[in-house]
C-alpha cells in the first residue's frame, strides 16, 4: 500500500557496510544461485550480519545464524535485505 | 551371510571424515563413482562377528540435483541396500546440520544422528537436549566426540539395533504427515501428486512416494526425468508443471525456494527448542581470528608470511634433507652395479645398462621425496586448519580477473607457484573448485607452473651460462644467477595468469560457471594423524607415478636410444683399438713384481673394476676399516691403486690411468655414435629444421623428447648425451658439476641466449604424461587431455622462437633478452587484468540467473 516506504529501507546484501545487519527479504533470480544461498543458510527471514569485505574489496563475508558465508558482490546483489538499525 | 552396508552422510566440515576414520581405521579404499569424478570412500569394520561396510558419502549441504556430489549422494541413498545411514551433525552448529537431516528424513532412510564435536559445542556453552531431539525427529541420536573416539561404541550399538528393524516401514507414515505440516502452502498440491504417484506400482516399490512428490513440486530435473522414464508417459510430469505454475501464480514464489526456505526455518525452530546457549552473544573464536587474518592490511601480510614459510621450509630445508636421501639412493645404485653382469673393457652388457638406466630415472625422482613430504604436510596443515578458504577469500578478487577462482590457490601452491611442486596432485586438487569454467582454466594452466622436476635443468643452465655479475641501481653488484632464479620463479605466474584469461575468453567461453558461495569453516587445530595421512597419501601418489608411468616410458626411451646400435664394421674398429691399448698397457708393466698377476685382458679388466669399486667406496664416505677390508681382497691391486708405497706402484698406476682414460673416451665415442644412429637421435635431427629457430640442436631435442616421461629426464638425458663417465648413466645429478663442465665443453656454440630460450620453453613445456593422465581423469575428456598437451607445446615453441630468433636479430644476449621478455609478459598480464570481454561477466550472469523467471522470490512467510 505504501510502496515508497518499503523501497527506502530495502537494500541488497552487497550494499551493506561492515557491521551492519539486515533481514533477508527474498532472493532475486532463480535456479542454482537462489538454491545455493538458501542451502548455505541465507534463506528469506534470516538475520544476516555483514562482517567484512575481502582486502581487495570483494568478495564479502556475512554471518547468518551461526553460518559464516563468503560470496561475491555479484551474487550478493541478488539478496534483498531490510536494513536493521 | 550377506555383508551389511551403512552410509555416512553430512555437510562439509561436520567432522564426517573423522567419524569415518574412527569407524574404519586403516581399512579403507578410494574409487570413483561410476561415470563421475566424485570420489567414493569405502571402508569396513568388524564387530561381534559381523563385517560392516561403510560408505563415506560426499559432503553435501543439500540434496538437490545441481551438483554431481549431491546427485551421487541421492543415488546411493535411494538405490543401495543400506541397513543404516549415519547423519553426522556439527553439534556446535545444529541449525545448519539439521537442514540436511530434514531432507534425509524425507527420503525415509533408516537414519541415525551422530551429534559430533560435542566438545566444541560444550566449550561454546551450547547444551543439547539429546532425548528431546531424538523424540522430535523420530531417530536415534548419539552424542560423539570422534576425534577422541567418544561415543563410538554407542554409535555402533545404534547401527546394530537399526539393522534389526525392517527398513522404510517405520517412519514413512509419520514423515508423510510431517511434510504436509512443513509445507502448508503446498499441502494440497503435494497430496495430489502423492496420490498420483502411489497409483504407479513401479514407482511405489522403489521410491518413497512422499519424497518423490516433494521433488516433483521442486521441479527437480533428475526426478522428473526418472518419473517420465518409469511411467512411460508425460502425464505426471505435465501435472507437476501445472501445479508448480499454479503455486507460483498464487504465491509469487517458486515452489522449490518455498520448500527450501521452509526446511531452513524448521531447522532453525528445532535448533532453538533443543539447544540451550549460555552467553550466546560471545563472538566465536574463529571470527575473532578472522578479524586479524582477513583484515584489509594484516590479512595479505600474514598470507605473504605463510607463502614465504612454505618456500623456506619445503624448498630450503627440504633441499637439505635430500643430502641424506641421496646417499641411500646412490647406495642402491652401487648395490645394483655390483650384482648386475659386469662390464667388459668396452662392451657394456645391455641388461646392465638397462637396469641402471631405470634406477637412475627413478632415483632422480625419488630424491625429491623429502621435499614433497614437507610440502604436502604443510598443505595438509593449511587445509585442516581451515585457512585455505581464507586464502580463497583474500585472493579471489585478483584471480577472478584472470578467469581463475579463489579456490584455484590450493592447486597453484601444490603445482609450484612458490617454486617447486608437482602438477599431478595439483590437478587432482582442482576437484574442490565449484566453477567449471575456472576449474578448467586452472587445470590447463597448472602445468605451466614450475614443478620440482623442472628445477634441475634451470639450475644446470643457470650455473653454466649466467655467471656474470651485474650492477643494479639500489642493489649494487648482483650475480646474474640470483636474478635469473627470481625471473624463472616469477615468469611462470606471468604465463599462467594471462593465458588463463585468454583461455577463458576463447576456448572456455561457453563453459558452465557457478556462483562463488563458500562456507568459512571454523578454525581447527590439525591432528597429527590427519596431516601425516594426507602427506603420505600424496607422496605415495607421486611415488606411484614414478613406478608406473615414468618407468614404462623410461623403458621406451631406452629402446629408442639404443636401437639400432653400432654397425659391425664400427664394432670391429673399436675392438681393434681396444686390443692395441691393452697390449700397450701389458707391455709397459711387464716384469714388475706387482704386475705378476696382470697377464691377460681379463686381469686388466678386473684391476680397472677393482679401482672403480674403491672409488665408489670413497665417494660413499666409507670408514677406514671398510676400506682396509676392501684392500685385503687383493693386496697387490690395492697397492697399485693407492700408489703410495713405491715407485713401481706409481708407474703402474700412471699406465692404468692412461688405459682408464682411453676406455672412457672410447665408451663416450661409442655411446655418442649409438645415440646419433638411434631412433630418438634421428627424430631429434628431423626436428632440427624447426627447432633451430628456437636455438635447439638435436641433442636438446632429444632431451626435450625425453621429458615427456618426467621432467627430471631432461638433465639425465643430457647427462647421457654429454657423456664422460665410465658407465655414462652414472653422470647424473649426483655429480652435476661434471655434467656442467661437459656440457660447456662439448657445446661450444651454445650461448646464454640458447639457454634462456630453452628455459622458457621448459616453463611452458607440455605437461609430463602422468599430468596429462591426471587431466584426463579430472576433466573426464580426451579432448581436453589432448589440448592440455599440444597447446603448451605450441606456445612453448613459439615463445622460444620469439626469444631466440628475436634476440639474435636484435643482437641481445640471454640476460638482455630475459628482462625484455619479462617486461612483455608483465605488460600482457596487466592488460589482461583490466581487459573485460564485452557480453560477459555481469550481463551474462544476470541473464543466466533470470532465466526462467524474472521476479523476486521471497516473502515465504
Amino acid at each position: 500500500m505504501l510502496p515508497e516506504k518499503t523501497v527506502t529501507v530495502e537494500k541488497t546484501l552487497a550494499e551493506l557496510d561492515p557491521g551492519e545487519t539486515g533481514r533477508v527479504l527474498g532472493i532475486e533470480g532463480s535456479g542454482v544461485l537462489a538454491q545455493r544461498l538458501i542451502d548455505m543458510g541465507l534463506y528469506p527471514g534470516v538475520l544476516a550480519v555483514m562482517l567484512r569485505r575481502a582486502p581487495f574489496g570483494d568478495p564479502i563475508e556475512v554471518e547468518a545464524e551461526g553460518a559464516y558465508i563468503t560470496l561475491r558482490k555479484d551474487e550478493a546483489r541478488f539478496v534483498k535485505v531490510k536494513k536493521s538499525a | 551371510m550377506s555383508k551389511k552396508t551403512i552410509a555416512l552422510a553430512g555437510q562439509p566440515n561436520s567432522g564426517k571424515s573423522t567419524v569415518f576414520n574412527s569407524l574404519t581405521g586403516a581399512r579403507q579404499y578410494v574409487a570413483n563413482y561410476p561415470g563421475v569424478t566424485v570420489e567414493k570412500m569405502t571402508g569396513w569394520y568388524k564387530r561381534k562377528g559381523e563385517t560392516v561396510e561403510v560408505v563415506d558419502l560426499p559432503g553435501a549441504y543439500s540434496l538437490t540435483s545441481y551438483s554431481p556430489e549431491e546427485r551421487v549422494t541421492r543415488r546411493v541413498l535411494l538405490h543401495d541396500p543400506l541397513s543404516a545411514v549415519i547423519n553426522v551433525l556439527d553439534a556446535a552448529n545444529l541449525r545448519r546440520s539439521l537442514y540436511l537431516t530434514i531432507q534425509l528424513l524425507e527420503m525415509e532412510v533408516p537414519l541415525i544422528l551422530a551429534l559430533n564435536m560435542m566438545d566444541v559445542a560444550e566449550s561454546q556453552g551450547v547444551g543439547l537436549d539429546v532425548q528431546g531431539l531424538s523424540k522430535e525427529l523420530g531417530a536415534p541420536v548419539v552424542p560423539t566426540v570422534m576425534t577422541r573416539g567418544r561415543g563410538r561404541e554407542e554409535l555402533l550399538d545404534a547401527v546394530a539395533d537399526m539393522s534389526k528393524i525392517s527398513n522404510l516401514s517405520k517412519n514413512s507414515a509419520r514423515s508423510s504427515a510431517a511434510h504436509l505440516n512443513l509445507y502448508p502452502k503446498a499441502a494440497s498440491a503435494l497430496k495430489e501428486l502423492e496420490e498420483l504417484l502411489a497409483a504407479e506400482e513401479d514407482l511405489r516399490t522403489d521410491f518413497p512416494v512422499s519424497w518423490l512428490a516433494i521433488k516433483l513440486m521442486e521441479g527437480d530435473s533428475e526426478v522428473l526425468e526418472s518419473v517420465r522414464e518409469r511411467t512411460g508417459s508425460d502425464r505426471l510430469v505435465v501435472r507437476a508443471h501445472e501445479l508448480r505454475a499454479a503455486f507460483e501464480a498464487e504465491h509469487d514464489l517458486r515452489p522449490e525456494l518455498y520448500i527450501s526456505s521452509q526446511r531452513s526455518q524448521r531447522a532453525a525452530e528445532i535448533a532453538r527448542r533443543f539447544e540451550k546457549r549460555r552467553g550466546s552473544d560471545k563472538v566465536p573464536f574463529s571470527e575473532r581470528v578472522d578479524r586479524v587474518l582477513c583484515h584489509r592490511f594484516f590479512g595479505p601480510l600474514f598470507l605473504a608470511v605463510i607463502v614465504y614459510g612454505f618456500y623456506y621450509l619445503s624448498f630450503v630445508q627440504g633441499y637439505n634433507l635430500t643430502h641424506y636421501v641421496w646417499p641411500i639412493l646412490a647406495g642402491f645404485r652401487s648395490f645394483m652395479e655390483g650384482i648386475l653382469p659386469q662390464p667388459g673393457l668396452i662392451e657394456l652388457p645391455v641388461f646392465r645398462e638397462f637396469v641402471l638406466w631405470i634406477v637412475d630415472n627413478a632415483n632422480a625422482l625419488l630424491n625429491y621425496v623429502p621435499i614433497f613430504f614437507i610440502l604436502f604436510a604443510l598443505i595438509a596443515i593449511l587445509e585442516d586448519s581451515g585457512y585455505m578458504p581464507r586464502i580463497a577469500f583474500i585472493l579471489d578478487r585478483i584471480l577472478r580477473r584472470f578467469g581463475l577462482h579463489g579456490q584455484s590457490t590450493l592447486s597453484m601452491i601444490l603445482g609450484g607457484v612458490v617454486l617447486g611442486g608437482c602438477a599431478v596432485p595439483a590437478v587432482m586438487a582442482t576437484k574442490g573448485i565449484p566453477d567449471e569454467k575456472s576449474r578448467l582454466a586452472t587445470i590447463l594452466t597448472l602445468p605451466m607452473l614450475n614443478c620440482q622436476a623442472k628445477l634441475p635443468l634451470y639450475f644446470l643452465l643457470i650455473s653454466i651460462y649466467f655467471n656474470e655479475t651485474v650492477r643494479l641501481p639500489f642493489f649494487g653488484d648482483v650475480s646474474q644467477q640470483s636474478i635469473v632464479i627470481v625471473f624463472i620463479q616469477t615468469i611462470s605466474l606471468l604465463f599462467v595468469l594471462p593465458i588463463a584469461k585468454i583461455l577463458s575468453m576463447t576456448v572456455l567461453k561457453n563453459m558452465e560457471t557457478a556462483p562463488f558461495i563458500m562456507e568459512m569453516p571454523p578454525y581447527h587445530v590439525p591432528t597429527f594423524r590427519g596431516v601425516l595421512g594426507r602427506a603420505i597419501e600424496r607422496v605415495w601418489l607421486y611415488i606411484r607415478k614414478i613406478t608406473t608411468v615414468v618407468v614404462a616410458i623410461a623403458v621406451v626411451l631406452f629402446v629408442l636410444l639404443h636401437f639400432p646400435g653400432l654397425t659391425p664394421e664400427r664394432k670391429t674398429h673399436y675392438e681393434a683399438e681396444k686390443d692395441q691399448a691393452v697390449q700397450a698397457f701389458l707391455a709397459s708393466v711387464q716384469g714388475k713384481s706387482l704386475a705378476e698377476e696382470l697377464k691377460t685382458e681379463e686381469d686388466v679388466l678386473s684391476l680397472i673394476l677393482f679401482q672403480q669399486g674403491y672409488r665408489n667406496l670413497l665417494r660413499s664416505g666409507a670408514k677406514p676399516e671398510t676400506r682396509e677390508a676392501y684392500g685385503e681382497k687383493n693386496p697387490a691391486f690395492f697397492e697399485i691403486i693407492q700408489n703410495r708405497k713405491s715407485e713401481e706402484a706409481r708407474s703402474i698406476e700412471r699406465e692404468l690411468k692412461k688405459l682408464i682414460s682411453f676406455r672412457s673416451t672410447t665408451l663416450t665415442a661409442i655411446r655418442k655414435e649409438r645415440i646419433d644412429n638411434s631412433v630418438l637421435g634421428q627424430l631429434g635431427r628431423a626436428l632440427e629444421p624447426i627447432s633451430k629457430y628456437a636455438g635447439f640442436n638435436w641433442r636438446v631435442n632429444v632431451a626435450v623428447l625425453s621429458t615427456l616421461a618426467a621432467k627430471e629426464n631432461s638433465v639425465s638425458t643430457l647427462g647421457a648425451l654429454y657423456v664422460k663417465e665410465e658407465t655414462g648413466a652414472e653422470a647424473d645429478s649426483d655429480n652435476g658439476d661434471t655434467l656442467e663442465a661437459r656440457m660447456r665443453d662439448q657445446e661450444e656454440d651454445f650461448t646464454p641466449l640458447h639457454a634462456m630460450a630453452l628455459m622458457l620453453f621448459m616453463v611452458l613445456c607440455p605437461p609430463c604424461l602422468p599430468t596429462v593422465m591426471a587431466i584426463k581423469v579430472q576433466t573426464g575428456s580426451t579432448k581436453w587431455m589432448l589440448f592440455s598437451f599440444f597447446f603448451p607445446l605450441l606456445l612453448g615453441l613459439l615463445t622460444a622462437i620469439l626469444v631466440f630468433s628475436g634476440g639474435s636479430a636484435l643482437g641481445l644476449d640471454g640476460f638482455q633478452a630475459m628482462w625484455r621478455f619479462y617486461l612483455i609478459a608483465l605488460s600482457l598480464t596487466i592488460i589482461m587484468a583490466f581487459f573485460k570481454p564485452k557480453s560477459q561477466n555481469k550481463a551474462e550472469l544476470w541473464l543466466a540467473l533470470r532465466k526462467g523467471g524474472d521476479r523476486t522470490h521471497g516473502d515465504a512467510f
